[in-house]
Parts: C-alpha cells; sequence; structure tokens
C-alpha cells in the first residue's frame, strides 16, 4: 500500500468518525479534509478526532478567527503529534454578531487557552467553559473589536495615553452547568493574601517587553499570569489591506530573530497558491540563506541564555559568532538583523561572487568555536546546576501546548516540519533531527548547539551544488491568487512558523493569521515554572526562547 | 558658539552631514537667555557627561537587537563610554526607545521616562519610535515616541545599523556638550503631545505634568 493509500485510508476512516457525530456536517477532501460544522457540534467532534484511536489529532496547529462578513467564525487546524503530515481543519461560523459564543477547547489543548482569549479581544467571540475570558493582547477597557470588518479605528475611543491603567486581577468567564445552563461569572486570579511581583514589561530578561505577574511563596513562584500584547501591531490586519508583495515586509519584524524565514513562509504560501514555479537556483540560496538564519538565531538564543544564567562571556561570544553571519547577509543583500532577501517568485538578489568562499570559511570556524563553548559552558558546574532537571516539561505538555522546535524536541516529540512536510530542498539534504526526552532546561540549551551543527551539516550539502540560471520567475506586478485558503509552515528557529491566508480572489487576502511558536512556548512557561525559584523563572524564560512581536503579532 | 566649536573625541564637527540643526538648537538656547560663552567649569562639566551617557534600552522589538550588536564586541559601544546599559531608569542618562511603541506601552514608556533623574535624553531608534514605521496605520501603534515624551535624537532605519546607532548617540553628546549647567534651562524639543487624553475622562492632558513627582 503506498503512502496515498494510507492516507486516504486514514481519511475514510475519519470521516466516518465525523459524520457519526455531526451527520450534517459538510466535509471536503479536495487538498485536505475540510469539515464544516454547527457550532453546537464543534466540541464534540474536535473531542472525537482527539480521542480517535488509529491516529490520535492531539495537536492544535493554530486557531484562527474569523469573520467573513455576515458570519463570525472560528477555524481549528489539527494534526496529530506522531504524524505532522496529517491535517484535518475544523471551520465553524454563527450569525450572532452581538454575543458570539463558543465552546472552549482547552480541556483538549493547553494552547488554545492563550488562542481563545486572543480571539475574544480581537473578534469578540467569547468561548463557553475558558476559566479565564480575559482579553489577551489589547487592554482590559478597550472598545470595539478591531479585526472585525465593521470596525472603524477612532482615535476618540481608544486614544493613546500616558495615564496607566490598573491591572485588574478579575478574569470573567462563562461556565456551563451540568444541567445545561451558561452561568457568567468572575474570579479572581490570585488569592487575596498572594505576594505579586510583576516582572516585565520592561525587564531585561524578559526578553522583550512580557509582563509576567508572579505570585511568590517566599522564593518560589505559585503562579505566573502571562500578561502580552506591549507590541501588538495588529500586523495581521494591516496585511488585509495590503497587496502580497507589501505585506513581505511585516513578516520579517514578527521574529525577526528568523526574519528570513518567516519570509519564506509567506513566500511560500502566496506561490503555492498561484501556483509559480521557484527557479532551481533560488531554493537553494533560500535553503542556505534559512541555514545561515537558523544558526543565527540559536546563537542569539544560547547567548541570551547563558547571559540569563550569568555569563556575560558567552554573551559576548555568542554575538561575535553571529556576526560573521550578518556579514554573509549584510553582503548578500545589504541587510543585517533583517534580510530582505526573500520575494514572491525567488529571491531578490543573486548571491555575490565570494558567496561561497565566505559560507565555506564560516563551516569550520562555527565547529571551533561549538567546541569552544562545550569546553567552557556545557559542563560548568554552575551551568549544570541551574539547568538540569529545570523547567521540566513532559511530551505530552510539549504537545498540548503546541510547543515546537527545538523545545518541542527537547520533550522527546519529533516535531521538525523540515522532515514531516519537506520544503524547499529539505527532501534532498541529509540532517538529523534532534531529538532528546529529558526535557528540562539543559536538553534545550543542548539542542540549540546540536542543531547548529546540523545546519552546518545541510549547508555543507549544498554549498558546492548550487546551479545557475534564474533567481526569481517571472511574476507580475499584481499577484492574485484564487478564492480559498491557504496554509504554509517552515521551521523557524523557534518551531513551527505557519501562515494562513484566505483569499477571495482580489489583490488583497481577506484574512491573514500567523501561527506563532513563540505563543506556545510563553503559555507553557506558567506550567513549568510552577513550583520553581524565581531566579529559576528567568533560566527557564531563556531556553524556551521566545520572542515577544511574534507572540504579539 | 558656532558649531564647529563643538568638538567631541571621536569623530570631527565638519564631517557631521545635518550641522545645520545643532546650528538651531544653539541658537534656540541663545534666545533662551544667558550668555552661550562656556564657563571652564560648564566645559568639565559638559565633557564629562557627554563621554558618560549611560543608556537605558527600552527595546519593544527588532532594534533592540541591534542595539545588542552596536553594544557587544564587534561593535563596542564603551568606546564612547556609553557601554554601562542600565536596567534601571533611575541610574540612567539616556533613553534609547528602541522599537515599535503601542497603546498598551505608551503609559509605562512615559512612567519609565519620568523615572529617569535629569538631565535625561531621549533617542527615538528606528522608523517605529519616529513615526510607527511600516505599522503607520495600525489602530495600536503610538505615530511617534515624540507624542509622549521630549526626543532629541532620531535615528532613522528598519533597524538601523549599529553604525547609525553610533552617529546619532554622537550627535546627543554633541547636543550635551552645547548645553549649560549653570543658567538657563534645557530646552525640550520635538515634543508633539496635542493628541494625549485621559481615557477614562476625555480630559485632554496636561503635558508637562511629571508624574512620578505627583
Amino acid at each position: 500500500m503506498n503512502n496515498r493509500d494510507a492516507y486516504d485510508t486514514a481519511m475514510n476512516e475519519i470521516t466516518q468518525v465525523i459524520q457519526q457525530i455531526a451527520p450534517d456536517a459538510q466535509i471536503e477532501t479536495k487538498q485536505r479534509l475540510t469539515v464544516t460544522v454547527r457550532p453546537d457540534q464543534l466540541h464534540p467532534v474536535i473531542e472525537a478526532l482527539y480521542r480517535n484511536e488509529t491516529l490520535r489529532f492531539d495537536y492544535l496547529i493554530s486557531l484562527t478567527g474569523m469573520d467573513w462578513g455576515d458570519r463570525l467564525g472560528a477555524i481549528y487546524q489539527l494534526s496529530s503529534s506522531v504524524d505532522l503530515t496529517q491535517e484535518v481543519i475544523v471551520i465553524t461560523a454563527m450569525a450572532d454578531r452581538d454575543n458570539p459564543l463558543l465552546y472552549s477547547v482547552t480541556d483538549l489543548y493547553g494552547t488554545a487557552h492563550l488562542n481563545e482569549r486572543e480571539i475574544y479581544a480581537l473578534f469578540g467571540i467569547r468561548f463557553i467553559n475558558n476559566p479565564d475570558m480575559r482579553r489577551f493582547l489589547l487592554n482590559d477597557h478597550w472598545r470595539g473589536f478591531p479585526f472585525r470588518k465593521d470596525y472603524i479605528h477612532d482615535p476618540k475611543l481608544n486614544p493613546e495615553t500616558v495615564v496607566s491603567s490598573e491591572i485588574i486581577d478579575m478574569a470573567p468567564r462563562i461556565m456551563e452547568r451540568e444541567d445545561g445552563a451558561l452561568v457568567e461569572e468572575t474570579v479572581a486570579v490570585f488569592g487575596e493574601e498572594d505576594y505579586i511581583v510583576n516582572i516585565g514589561p520592561q525587564h531585561p530578561s524578559t526578553h522583550g517587553v512580557m509582563h509576567f505577574r508572579t505570585s511568590l511563596d517566599g522564593e518560589i513562584v505559585k503562579k505566573i499570569d502571562v500578561h502580552s500584547g506591549y507590541i501588538h501591531r495588529g500586523i495581521e490586519k494591516l496585511c488585509e489591506s495590503m497587496t502580497y508583495p507589501q505585506m513581505l515586509h511585516l513578516t520579517d519584524r514578527l521574529d525577526y530573530l528568523s526574519a528570513n524565514i518567516n519570509r519564506h513562509a509567506l513566500c511560500m504560501c502566496i506561490e503555492k497558491a498561484a501556483e509559480i514555479e521557484v527557479p532551481e537556483r533560488a531554493q537553494y540560496i533560500r535553503t542556505i540563506m534559512d541555514e545561515l538564519q537558523r544558526i543565527s538565531s540559536h546563537l542569539l538564543a544560547w547567548a541570551t541564555h547563558c547571559n540569563d544564567l550569568g555569563a556575560t562571556t558567552a554573551f559576548i561570544y555568542g554575538m561575535r559568532e553571529r556576526e560573521h553571519i550578518l556579514d554573509i547577509f549584510d553582503k548578500t543583500c545589504g541587510g543585517r538583523l533583517i534580510v530582505n532577501q526573500n520575494v514572491v517568485g525567488g529571491v531578490m538578489f543573486d548571491i555575490y561572487p565570494d558567496f561561497q568562499k565566505d559560507v565555506k570559511a564560516f563551516i569550520p570556524y562555527m565547529r571551533g568555536r561549538l567546541k569552544e563553548y562545550d569546553d567552557f559552558f556545557s559542563h560548568n558546574a554552575i551551568a549544570l546546576g541551574r539547568m538540569v532537571h529545570i523547567g521540566l516539561l513532559s511530551r505530552e505538555d510539549a504537545i498540548s501546548y503546541g510547543v515546537t522546535g527545538p523545545a518541542g524536541r527537547a520533550s522527546g516529540w519529533s516535531c521538525d516540519v523540515r522532515r514531516y512536510k519537506p520544503y524547499a530542498l529539505y527532501d534532498r539534504v541529509e540532517f538529523k533531527e534532534i531529538v532528546r526526552t529529558e526535557g528540562d532546561s539543559y536538553a534545550r540549551y543542548l539542542n540549540r548547539l546540536d542543531e547548529i551543527e546540523e545546519s552546518l551539516h545541510i549547508i555543507e550539502q549544498l554549498i558546492d551544488n548550487i546551479p545557475s540560471g534564474e533567481v526569481c520567475a517571472k511574476v507580475k506586478p499584481i499577484i492574485r491568487i484564487p478564492a480559498g485558503q491557504f496554509f504554509q509552515s517552515v521551521e523557524t528557529g523557534k518551531g513551527e512558523f505557519g501562515v494562513f491566508i484566505e483569499s477571495s480572489g482580489d489583490k488583497n487576502p481577506t484574512r491573514v493569521k500567523f501561527r506563532s511558536p513563540s505563543l506556545s512556548a510563553v503559555s507553557v512557561i506558567p506550567l513549568i515554572s510552577k513550583g520553581a525559584f524565581l531566579s529559576d523563572l528567568i533560566g527557564i524564560t531563556g531556553s524556551m526562547d521566545f520572542v515577544i512581536p511574534d507572540i504579539d503579532r | 558658539m558656532e558649531v564647529n566649536d563643538v568638538k567631541i573625541k571621536a569623530f570631527p564637527a565638519e564631517e557631521f552631514k545635518d550641522n545645520d540643526t545643532l546650528q538651531l538648537y544653539i541658537d534656540e538656547l541663545k534666545k533662551a537667555g544667558g550668555s552661550v560663552i562656556v564657563g571652564k567649569l560648564d566645559q568639565l562639566i559638559d565633557w564629562g557627561r557627554a563621554n558618560s551617557l549611560w543608556p537605558i534600552a527600552f527595546a519593544t522589538s527588532c532594534c533592540g537587537i541591534e542595539f545588542m550588536a552596536a553594544a557587544s564586541a564587534h561593535y563596542d559601544l564603551s568606546r564612547f563610554g556609553m557601554e554601562v546599559t542600565r536596567n534601571s531608569p533611575r541610574q540612567a542618562d539616556v533613553m534609547v526607545v528602541a522599537g515599535t511603541i503601542v497603546n498598551k506601552m505608551a503609559p509605562l514608556l512615559r512612567r519609565v521616562y519620568d523615572q529617569m533623574a535629569e538631565p535625561k535624553y531621549v533617542v527615538a531608534m528606528g522608523a517605529c519610535s519616529i513615526s510607527g514605521g511600516p505599522f503607520l496605520n495600525s489602530y495600536n501603534v503610538v505615530q511617534g515616541v515624540d507624542r509622549i515624551l521630549p526626543v532629541d535624537v532620531y535615528i532613522p532605519g528598519c533597524p538601523p545599523r549599529p553604525e547609525s546607532l553610533f552617529y546619532g548617540l554622537l550627535q546627543l553628546q554633541r547636543k550635551v556638550k552645547v548645553e549649560r549647567f549653570f543658567g538657563n534651562k534645557r530646552i525640550k524639543r520635538n515634543y508633539r503631545p496635542e493628541t494625549l487624553t485621559n481615557p477614562e475622562t476625555g480630559e485632554t492632558i496636561d503635558p508637562q505634568i511629571d508624574f512620578d513627582n505627583e
């Protein structure tokens, strides 16, 4: 039985499971299995997929709020932790715009919690049974729901101000009682006696403008309440008013440490939709640049993680090696941090004549430095004391919270998008997926260093074989992609980054959503740092390696 | 006093490209009163201040990484006496606003600014903090930090390279050098707080209000 048959059999079985629960669900199997259900069937259908014996759909890739003008709804993109190639899309919609309600899936997927709060802030859809239904990203007193199509921004309603507003730790929520009645209630986030410390938003160790409200018992972390949105720029909304080539530069500014890789995802998504063939040479350049970017991202993650643990020397070393990569970027296209290299159809600039020479000089240099890192920090007694058995994340939690990338793989979850859904040239190169099972800070630390070695190995295989030819396909200045929904995910330095585009066939998209690996990483922090020392919380956040603009978007 | 008399160690005056702006600033200082003939004591104080500007990096996004790159070994910010990045605003002289400021962050930015001790300076690093940059049309982005606090130096770029950051910081050193410790007050330019309102009452906010000393 070949792959295609196996896939069909699996999908037939899933279709039957869904039809048993929701007989009137619309099921499409054109590219991916897409199921449209009524809002009241949503939770049973997703639960059945979650508990499906042969293939458990236990990984919620992304949860996208939608406004189709007349209807509000959500798109659930589910996958299986054992086989990331299997995907099911569950769509639901309702006509009620005044008080839209959906059932929460937080009981099945940990990552749903923050995503549902985000959808409430942006679309105004509230989720029944979500234990804490405050707005995420926006302030509590924000008027209106900015991602709705009928929202008109009025600075008078939501003015910019310099007056701080108090943080109220009361969470509204809607719970369903056993008899089926809905109860609106407000609960306190912290206990009355709790001693709360604000870590962030302007704090050097939170890697940006993250705000953890931390309740402490002496030196032990009791509970963390994640506040975010201090850099919520509304990028997804901005994209809706832009043409496809214009959108490209915004993805660079999401996770700026993986700028090139993010942009690669968006380019591929548009190319897939508009059926543009990318020249072979461009694929080589893209893959090599992606891997260089991944090394630079991991180097910065390593440097800041060590800095969080008190090793300033390591920070200087990591930044030093990173400059070598930035020099190569700089010579290729003039950008250092934000590269602006990928465009729809290929790459903007060809590589410079000495590119291969520079990259080949960098590989042995970096190998030597990895040895140096190993010698001076990886076995340091203090470093080990602050990383080993600290911040334990189990495999189940990693999947439930959707923690991908080096952090997910440190918990024993094989989740490399490059392996499961190969793009560019990843199906032609050999590389090892680094998986560890310890699940602690040290495993995440080692994973990053080992992935640098794997990236070097990938570059080595490609650098001598770059074919000659065009670097960019001929693309019309105004790109129109056919009506429909398109998704493309890539492996960035932080994990699975995804681009979702819904198009109506026009020159702008109707909805764009970015699946953020950092959001998953930060949503799991309250879980893994519970009971840890306050000083270890900083080390744990360093080991998770998140970028805040990627969370807030 | 003329522009060419303002000398800093790292860079000769004639190599700066926008000497006119500094000349305008000097003229404004003159108009504000007092003689601009700097006494020996003033010179000493300015020399000390200009060469030990301790920054606090109010880094929210991409520009923060370039600030880090500028502070580390390859570019080495310490050549200009600025390597002591302070994490507390109370110990810092210059705030480098590196990154987009959104509505939710604006009160906190102002609070950090108010917590700094005088004399204090603000550098707006990158397109976002100058005008909102690529996110100008967003519903949640402050269109330039000069709506919230007075800015001394703007550094364009998205993000600016470390070299641009240095150029801006050297400009700031020159601005510090022309100031007088004795006599007239500092002039706060580039501040347009007209639009600030209190969201609860809807009233316009007095821009001079110092929240820290209320």
